[in-house]
């Protein structure tokens, strides 16, 4: 069975590491943040100028001037703090965020990632994707294998307008968990019940079965 | 302690003109100058600028300027929210400068502290970095990106006093301090102005020479664009 957009965020928290600060872009990675494992202490950064994002607020306590970089209104926890746009940026840029977890229209072996414009049809903008691929060391993408007429998002070359190059570390879809590196995707895990054999067809990117892939566990 | 009160939003903005370049604070609508935009509506300034993170939503914010054809250019990161302003993009009648988002705060940042251009890592190798001066630093390469240049930034404030010093709330502070002093004449808006020597002075974010004119803000409608709660248990 394929993963849910949930099971495709529990996979990823799985990465998260104690100490790390991290960054959730919008959609399926603001999910991660409700899968955090035990044990183990991360803060979430939101580019609009929040360390110690929370969860959302109870019922009629929602303050219109707190909230994250997806515009919905949320807490901040103690230890929490707020910050101007260019702070928030110097944490980005500086590397002092170990973890963006992004979502992507499109990826390639060489770790290139599309997500913010479809010439002629959609322009949404970038937001804060181009500094956070630029800069940070570990970027996750959360994507679905392939889009809705079933065509692969896991490419040799994106064909979209890059967001970043050479920036992505790990894939997590529906059907893997993928690791971008020597021009290449490494299958690393399975979803439970997908075979090699359905993952490479629905991978257009030249992707590497190396031995045993075992399936995730949840 | 140079007064820096001015008596409400018009004489706020006197001297505004078409074809000038604004900036604007606030990220969403979140922390916005809504006075300085009604305002702007009010006065029909044609053809301008506005340098702003988001274009407001088609019936509020700086999506007001944009269903009136105010706007020539904006220089935004994201615009997603705005079924105008894509229409007005897309069509060609709206120019756009989608510009990466900590690269927005930084020119902000870089023409308030007199820095004429920086280097970035974001964008590059790709279309915002096309035409652009490009630099390895240590294995890496950078973006050559310019400050803005702006004749007049509008910031809202949550608490502000005569000297022009500011303190925000929450996450409406975003874009609003960086814009202070980036502009030609900065004019903030306060939900709450109060004389000089009320506020704690360690506790200014923005210190009043970085801010021209500052009035008392009136009837903030402070929307809220996705209300996410958790139910009470």
């Amino acid at each position: 069975m394929a993963l849910s957009k949930q099971q495709i965020a529990q996979r990823i928290a799985k990465e998260l590491q104690d100490k790390w600060y991290v960054n959730l872009g919008i959609g399926i990675p603001t999910l991660v943040a409700n899968y955090i494992p035990e044990g183990i202490e991360v803060e979430f950064q939101s580019e609009n100028g929040l360390l110690g994002m929370g969860p959302f607020p109870l019922e009629g306590t929602e303050d219109a001037d707190l909230i994250n970089a997806g515009k919905q209104t949320v807490t901040v926890l103690d230890g929490g703090s707020i910050f101007d746009s260019a702070t928030s940026f110097a944490m980005i840029r500086g590397q002092h965020v170990q973890l963006t977890v992004l979502g992507a229209m499109e990826v390639a072996q060489n770790g290139d990632i599309a997500n913010w414009k479809i010439p002629g049809k959609m322009v949404k903008g970038m937001g804060g994707a181009m500094d956070l691929v630029a800069s940070a060391e570990n970027i996750i993408v959360a994507m679905m294998h392939t889009n809705n007429a079933g065509e692969s998002k896991i490419l040799k070359q994106c064909s979209l307008p890059l967001t970043g190059v050479g920036c992505v570390t790990k894939v997590v879809t529906n059907l893997a968990v993928l690791e971008v590196k020597n021009n290449a995707f490494h299958l690393l895990e399975r979803a439970p019940g997908v075979s090699i054999e359905e993952i490479k067809n629905a991978t257009e990117g030249t992707l590497i079965v190396d031995g045993e892939v075992n399936e995730m566990k949840f | 302690m140079i007064n820096k009160k001015v008596e409400n939003v018009v004489e706020a903005l006197q001297g505004v003109q078409s074809k000038m370049t604004f900036m604007l604070g606030g990220f969403g609508l979140c922390g916005i100058p809504e006075n300085a935009i009604a305002e702007l509506v009010n006065l029909n300034v044609r053809e301008v600028t506005c340098i702003s993170n988001n274009a407001g939503v088609d019936d509020f914010g700086l999506g007001l300027l944009l269903q009136n054809k105010q706007i020539k250019k904006m220089i935004s990161s994201y615009v997603g929210e705005n079924d105008e302003f894509e229409r007005q993009m897309l069509s060609g009648e709206l120019e756009v400068e989608l510009t990466p988002q900590g690269t927005l705060a930084e020119k902000c940042r870089a023409a308030q502290a007199g820095f004429p251009a920086f280097y970035t890592p974001a964008g590059y190798g790709t279309e915002v970095a096309e035409g652009k001066e490009t630099r390895e630093f240590n294995g890496k390469m950078y973006v050559l990106e310019p400050a803005f240049k702006a004749d007049f930034a509008f910031v809202k404030a949550w608490k502000g006093d005569t000297a022009g010093n500011l303190i925000f709330k929450g996450t409406a502070r975003n874009f609003n301090p960086n814009m202070c002093g980036a502009a030609t004449i900065t004019v903030a808006e306060v939900e709450e102005l109060v004389p000089a020597g009320t506020l704690d002075p360690n506790q200014i974010h923005v210190p009043g020479i970085f801010v021209q004119r500052i009035f008392q803000g009136k009837n903030y409608e402070k929307r809220i664009e996705q209300r996410t709660v958790t139910s009470k248990a």
